[in-house]
């Protein structure tokens, strides 16, 4: 299999504060890969280096073969790289629809089908397409905040723990829409802190610790491992 | 989708383009007819710059979303650099109109490059970090201008700092004196032209608000990660709202100078983008016709109570107050929707 995404050896830091250690992954087509760790093992720190808006002083993050290290985070969603960040930022005062027109800001395709593929995944969107955004619950925030992201067409979606703060029905059917967007051929990376739902769903997964990659292998041995499942999944 | 549609936005646009044309017309009209007082006559223009100063923050504040403490900096550039054109050109250009025109423009385009020039440092911090260093550029342009010097003789310009070191050849003339500022201006501005650049401000506001690249402007000022996360080049539309605001406040700024026989760098201090940020807090942010209505009202209260200036302070401060409980505090806010529902449906039983 082609490696779509590859990150090798970066190291991220806060100021004085060395979050990232030398990681190395990579992401395959098709896949979903997910990273887990516990608050602060630099999940989310990863993804936004990924994503452009942190930079690594070290090493490199090849995306189809083009290295992403100097390019503009603005410039890397039109390659074909979207981040729904962590905490569903989705603008507040607009419509769900214009939500995810603004989505499609980098895409001047046929917005009205791709407006349809997202309603298609996400049918709770389509009902309330003319609500506006800030009377969502969480978890038709949290879809229209993956909708939005779909809408610029990528080929690699990154996820910031969707599960954030959800109640486990919605966490269930999030989870579930992951899975059928896996099914239609999208690559998603994943970062999750529920290790349980991430790496049943996951082709394979790494755990980060304080920065660093301590444990990889695929979705069924990572929820098998003994270290594991003491450290996230409780016994 | 596709079909155009007569939404919210343009018939408030059109509802603000309309009532400035009314205005204009009606104060025209009372001007012909000998009805106005002399009082009034002789603060139109400057309510005409107010408003577009209004009209231009508003689009910083309201629609980009950030606090801006030194619009009066740029206000300045515009006026000193409006203002020397038209004493340049005095000559060149008989045409008073078009000389006011042009000044006009060049106050507008050093503006813009000084509001591009502060926008690189500035619009990398964010909200009161912003503020702040805002009103610091507003204060180093009141410096600036306070210690410059700019002559012009048969050799050309001669720019001097700090002290008048211009040496000007026979026949020569100091156009900016440092602290003296511009005497001697030729009133040219007029309240025809103060309208017109009121409607070309709101043209230009309006266009670039209902703009794809306005709908970007204000996904950043919603939120700026989402905006990051689906593209949006942040920067450069940051820096697009914030150079025409800076652009439209010169503008601005050359027509009020050269409603004066002189104008001094201490006229644009820190009270003045105090001044025009109470038009756009009291007018509402990101309401243009708000902006115009408090800019005009603001302007002409304090003459109309002049017995009472010493309370004026006072008032700007208790009314401030006011607003911020109006529009902020919940059981006022929802005392007023419940008056206006009430009102609704006593209007639909009819």
């Amino acid at each position: 299999m082609e490696a779509v995404l590859k990150v090798e050896d970066i190291n991220v830091y806060y100021g004085s504060i060395h979050a990232i250690k030398g990681i190395s992954f990579e992401v395959n087509q098709g896949e979903i890969v997910t990273l887990i760790g516990a608050n602060g093992a630099g999940k989310s720190t990863t993804l936004n280096t990924i994503a452009g808006l942190l930079n690594s002083h070290t090493g490199a993050i090849q995306f189809m073969g083009e290295n992403l290290g100097k390019i503009a985070a603005h410039k890397i969603v039109s390659k074909g790289l979207a981040l729904v960040p962590e905490g569903r930022r989705i603008f507040l005062q607009m419509t769900v629809q214009e939500n995810l027109e603004m989505g499609a800001y980098t895409n001047r395709g046929d917005l009205r089908e791709d407006i349809e593929k997202v309603y298609g995944y996400f049918p709770r969107l389509k009902e309330r397409y003319k609500q506006i955004g800030g009377t969502l619950s969480g978890g038709e925030q949290q879809m229209l905040a993956m909708g939005r992201a779909l809408m610029s067409r990528p080929k690699v979606i990154m996820l910031d723990e969707p599960s954030m703060g959800l109640a486990p029905i919605l966490v269930e059917e999030i989870f579930n829409i992951i899975q059928n967007l896996h099914q239609s051929g999208t690559t998603i990376l994943l970062v999750e802190q529920n290790a349980q739902a991430a790496l049943s769903v996951a082709d394979r997964g790494y755990v980060l610790e304080t920065g660093k990659i301590v444990l990889s292998g695929t979705g069924a041995e990572l929820l098998g491992a003994p270290e594991i499942k003491k450290a996230y999944l409780g016994g | 989708m596709k079909k155009i549609k007569w939404s919210k936005t343009t018939g408030k646009n059109t509802m603000t383009y309309g009532l400035v044309i009314l205005a204009y017309v009606v104060l025209q009209l009372f001007g012909a007819a000998g009805l106005m007082s002399s009082s009034l006559k002789g603060m139109l223009i400057p309510i005409c710059a107010y408003v577009a100063m209004a009209i231009s923050l508003n689009l910083t504040v309201g629609v980009l979303g950030e606090l801006s403490l030194g619009h009066a900096g740029f206000m300045s550039v515009g006026a000193f650099c409006g203002t020397s054109t038209a004493i340049l050109l005095q000559n060149a250009v008989p045409s008073a109109p078009l000389r006011l025109a042009i000044s006009l423009v060049m106050g507008a385009l050093f503006a813009a490059v000084v509001g591009f020039l502060i926008g690189i440092p500035v619009l990398r911090l964010r909200g009161d970090y912003l503020a702040i260093v805002t009103l610091a550029f507003g204060e180093i342009i009141k410096s600036i201008f306070n210690n410059l010097y700019l002559g012009v003789d048969s050799h050309g310009l001669h720019v001097s700092l700090l002290s008048d070191r211009t040496n000007l050849a026979e026949g020569g003339s100091l156009i900016i004196g440092g602290p003296m500022g511009i005497g001697g201006i030729q009133k040219i501005a007029t309240f025809t032209a103060g309208f017109v650049l009121i409607m070309v401000t709101l043209v230009v506001v309006f266009n670039l608000v209902n703009s794809r690249a306005g709908r970007a402007i204000m996904a950043i000022r919603d939120n700026r990660i989402a905006a990051e996360s689906i593209g949006l080049n942040i920067t450069k539309y940051k820096m697009m709202a914030f150079v025409t605001s800076a652009a439209l406040a010169g503008a601005a700024g050359a027509l009020f100078a050269m409603n004066y026989s002189t104008v001094v760098a201490n006229k644009f201090d820190f009270n003045t983008s105090i001044l025009v940020l109470v038009f756009v807090v009291l007018g509402g942010q990101g309401n243009m016709l708000g902006s115009i209505i408090a800019a005009a009202a603001l302007t002409i209260l304090p003459e109309a109570l002049r017995e009472y200036a010493d309370y004026r302070m006072l008032v700007y401060a208790i009314i401030l107050i006011l607003v911020m409980l109006a529009t902020n505090n919940p059981t006022l806010k929802s005392w007023l929707d419940r008056l206006k529902s009430g009102r609704r449906k006593a209007k639909e039983a009819i």
